[in-house]
C-alpha cells in the first residue's frame, strides 16, 4: 500500500436545484483495498460516484487522483486516469455480443476506421479466461441471451481490461443469487490483491464485512465516518447508515458520535 | 491461463443444425429468414399463376420498380437501428430529384450544369437536410416522429412552391442514372467483380481470425454463402442479358448495399450506431458521442433519399409536383421493417432493405401482372406490414425472456 491514497476527495459539494445531495464529503481509497461504500437509499452514493466519473460537475471540492489534482469532465477523462466504473445497470447494450460490449467505446480498428475483431476477441477471451468467473458458451453470443451473473462478469471484466488502476463498482451483487455473489465477491477480493483499488456500494453489510478493508458511511449527503472492517462490528455501521452524525474528523477515529466539526 | 479455462471457451460448439436453429428461434434471433421464404413463395406463387411474370422483360421491369424504394430503404435501416424514425425522406427524395432537374435546366430556364454536378448538388442538399433534421433530435431532443413529419410537410410544400409544373430533364448523365443498360460482356464483368469482391470480404474476415487463433464459425454457412450469393448474382446478370443489359441503377443498389453494409458492420461508426440503438445510455456512458452518431445517421438517411429521389426523377426523365409523394415513404419504412429491422432500435441489416423491398415490388409487379387493382396491393402490402411488425415485437419479447 502507497502512503497517500489514490483516490481522494476532498469537501465535495453537489446539489440539484433545491436539492443538496452532497455535502462537504471527503472520501478516499488507497490502491490495493477494497472501500466499501454505505448508506441508505438517497444517501448520496450514487452522486458521489457520478461525480468521480465526470457525469456529474462537482459545486465544490477537490479530487485528488495519485496524489495531485485532477478534473473529470467525462467518461473519458475518467477512463484516461485509469478509473473505470460498474453501474448497477450494467450499462451494456443487449443487443451487441460480449467482444462488443466490453470493447464498446474503444474499439481497436486501423486507419480506416475498420474494425479490428480478432485481436477484440482474442483480449477478450483472454481476459476472462484470467477472471476465471465465466461460464459464457460463446464470447460472440448476444448479452441479451446471458444470466445476469453473467452480464455481471463481462461488466466486471470490462471495467479490469483497459490496466484500470480503481474500479467502482455499484452494486455488483443486488440481483444475483448466493453462488453467483460469491463469485463476484471472489472477484472483488482478487481484484485489490492485484493492486487495485477498488470501491464497492453495497447495502448489504454480509457481503461487506467479507470483502471490504475499510467502510465510508454515507448519511444525507453527508460522511459520517470511515471505520476499518476489523475493528468494526455490523451494529455500529448500521447504527451510523440510520442514526450518524457528521464529523469531519476523517479516518478511523469516526465512530459516529462526535460532534460535528 | 488457470482453472477459468476449462469453464469458458472460444471454441465453436460442437452444435448441429437443428440445435442451432433451436437456439436462434428460443433467443429471437430469425433474421431475415421468413421473409426471404415469403419471397420465394411470392415468387413461386405467381410464376406458377401469372403468364408474363418469369420474363426477363418483368424481371429487368422489377428491378427498375424497386431500386428507388430500396436506396430510401438502406436510409431507413440506419435510422431505425438507432430507435428513430424519419417521416420526411419521400420528399427529401422529392427535393433532390427537384433539384437536379431544375438544375440540368438549360438556358433561360436554368443554369444547365453539367449533370454529374447537378446530382452532386442535390446530394449535398438532402444531406444537408438530413443534417438539419438530425441536430434538432439530437441536441434540441425533439421526437423524430415530431421533426420528421414537419419535415414531411415542409419539403413537400417547398416542392409545390419551386417547382413550376413538370421540369424535362434532357441530361444524359441524370437519365443515365436509371436509363443505361452495360453491354452483356459489361454486365458479366460487374457480375464476377461484385462476387469477388463479396468473397474477398467474407473470405478476408474469416482468416484475420485464423491469424490470431480464433476457429471459422459455421465453416458449412460460410461455404454455403460463398457459392449461392456468387450465384444469384450471376444468375441476376444472366436473366438481365437477355433483356436490355444490367442496369446502372441494379449496380448502384448493389454497391450501396455493400458499402453501406461495410460501414454499418465493419467500422466504429457501425459499431456506435447499433450501441445506441440498444442501450443509448450505456454508450453514452462508453465515451460514445450519441448525439454525433444521430446526427451522421439523419445526414445518411437523407442522402440516401436523395439518391433514391435522383433515381426516381431520372426513371421519369421528369420530375412534377408528385415528386417524393405516394406510396413512396411507406414503401420505403414498410421494406426496412418487414426485411427485419427492428422498430425498437439495435437489429437489423442493411440487407434487409433490399430484400424488403424486392418482396414488395414482387407483390405489387406480380399483382399488375395479374391484372389486379392497386387496392388489393394496398391491402395486401399492408397486411404483411402489420403481420412484419408483430412479429418483431413477439420476437423482442422472446429475446428479454431469454435474457433471465
Amino acid at each position: 500500500m502507497s502512503d497517500h491514497p489514490l483516490l481522494e476527495l476532498r469537501g465535495v459539494s453537489k446539489s440539484f436545484g433545491s436539492v443538496q445531495a452532497l455535502t462537504d464529503v471527503d472520501f478516499e481509497v488507497r490502491a490495493g483495498e477494497v472501500m466499501a461504500l454505505v448508506g441508505d437509499n438517497g444517501a448520496g452514493k450514487s452522486t458521489l460516484i457520478k461525480c468521480v466519473a465526470g457525469i456529474h460537475g462537482m459545486d465544490d471540492g477537490q479530487l485528488l487522483f495519485d496524489g495531485s489534482p485532477a478534473t473529470i469532465h467525462g467518461p473519458k477523462d475518467a477512463a484516461k486516469l485509469g478509473i473505470e466504473i460498474v453501474y448497477q445497470d450494467l450499462a451494456l447494450c443487449d443487443n451487441l455480443d460480449v467482444v462488443q460490449n466490453m470493447y464498446l467505446g474503444r474499439e481497436e480498428r486501423n486507419w480506416f476506421h475498420r474494425l479490428r475483431e480478432s485481436p477484440m476477441e482474442a483480449k477478450t477471451s483472454e481476459t476472462l479466461r484470467s477472471l476465471a468467473v465465466t461460464t459464457i458458451r460463446s464470447i460472440r453470443q448476444p448479452v441479451a441471451t446471458l444470466s445476469g451473473g453473467q452480464r455481471q462478469s463481462v461488466a466486471v471484466a470490462r471495467a479490469v481490461m483497459w490496466n484500470s488502476q480503481l474500479v467502482i463498482l455499484d452494486e455488483p451483487t443486488a440481483a444475483l443469487g448466493v453462488s453467483q455473489t460469491e463469485q463476484v465477491l471472489e472477484l472483488v477480493k482478487r481484484l485489490a490483491e492485484q493492486g487495485l483499488a477498488v470501491v464497492l456500494i453495497s447495502h448489504n453489510l454480509h457481503d461487506i464485512f467479507e470483502v471490504a478493508t475499510r467502510i465510508t458511511v454515507l448519511r444525507l449527503g453527508r460522511d459520517i465516518g470511515v471505520y476499518e472492517r476489523a475493528t468494526t462490528t455490523q451494529e455500529e455501521v448500521v447504527h451510523a447508515i440510520t442514526a450518524g452524525i457528521p464529523t469531519k474528523v476523517a479516518g478511523i477515529a469516526g465512530t459516529g458520535n462526535g460532534a460535528p466539526a | 491461463m488457470s482453472a477459468g479455462a476449462a469453464a469458458f471457451s472460444v471454441e465453436p460448439e460442437p452444435q448441429s443444425y437443428a440445435e442451432r436453429l433451436r437456439t436462434n428461434v428460443r433467443t429471437g434471433n430469425l433474421g431475415s429468414t421468413p421473409v426471404l421464404v415469403a419471397l420465394g413463395l411470392v415468387v413461386l406463387y405467381f410464376g406458377l399463376t401469372a403468364d408474363n411474370f418469369f420474363t426477363p422483360l418483368n424481371f429487368s421491369n422489377l428491378i427498375g420498380q424497386m431500386t428507388g424504394t430500396c436506396l430510401l430503404a438502406y436510409g431507413v435501416v440506419f435510422v431505425l437501428l438507432i430507435g428513430e424514425i424519419d417521416l420526411s425522406i419521400g420528399f427529401v427524395s422529392g427535393v433532390g430529384g427537384m433539384i437536379a432537374a431544375l438544375l440540368q435546366q438549360p438556358d433561360p430556364l436554368g443554369p444547365g450544369l453539367p449533370g454529374w454536378l447537378c446530382i452532386v448538388i442535390a446530394l449535398a442538399c438532402t444531406t444537408a437536410i438530413g443534417l438539419f433534421q438530425g441536430s434538432i433530435v439530437a441536441l434540441i431532443l425533439v421526437p423524430s416522429f415530431v421533426v420528421t413529419l414537419a419535415g414531411l410537410l415542409i419539403w413537400q410544400g417547398v416542392i409545390q412552391l419551386e417547382l413550376p409544373g413538370v421540369v424535362t430533364i434532357q441530361d444524359n448523365t441524370i437519365n443515365n442514372v436509371y436509363g443505361y443498360f452495360f453491354s452483356d460482356t459489361g454486365g458479366w464483368i460487374i457480375g464476377v467483380a461484385v462476387s469477388a469482391v463479396y468473397v474477398a470480404l467474407t473470405l478476408g474476415g474469416a482468416f484475420a481470425g485464423r491469424r490470431h487463433g480464433i476457429a471459422i464459425r459455421d465453416p458449412a454457412l460460410l461455404a454455403g454463402r460463398l457459392i449461392v450469393v456468387p450465384a444469384i448474382t450471376l444468375l441476376t446478370v444472366s436473366i438481365c442479358n437477355k433483356d436490355r443489359g444490367v442496369p446502372f441503377a441494379l449496380l448502384l443498389v448493389v454497391v450501396m448495399l455493400l458499402v453501406l453494409t461495410f460501414l454499418a458492420k465493419r467500422t466504429t461508426f457501425g459499431r456506435h450506431v447499433y450501441a445506441v440503438g440498444g442501450n443509448a445510455e450505456a454508450a453514452r456512458r462508453a465515451g460514445i458521442n450519441v448525439a454525433r452518431i444521430r446526427i451522421l445517421v439523419f445526414m445518411i438517411s437523407g442522402f440516401m433519399a436523395g439518391l433514391g429521389g435522383v433515381v426516381l426523377a431520372s426513371r421519369l426523365q421528369s420530375v412534377d409536383l408528385n415528386a417524393g409523394g405516394s406510396t413512396l415513404l411507406i414503401d420505403a419504412i414498410a421494406a426496412a421493417v418487414i426485411g427485419g429491422t427492428s422498430l425498437f432500435g439495435g437489429r437489423g441489416e442493411i440487407r434487409n432493405a433490399l430484400i424488403g423491398a424486392a418482396l414488395i415490388a414482387t407483390i405489387a409487379n406480380g399483382m399488375n401482372t395479374k391484372g389486379w387493382e392497386n387496392a388489393i396491393i394496398y391491402v395486401v402490402t399492408g397486411g404483411i406490414l402489420l403481420l412484419a411488425v408483430t412479429f418483431d415485437t413477439i420476437v423482442r419479447r422472446i429475446q428479454i425472456k431469454a435474457g433471465r
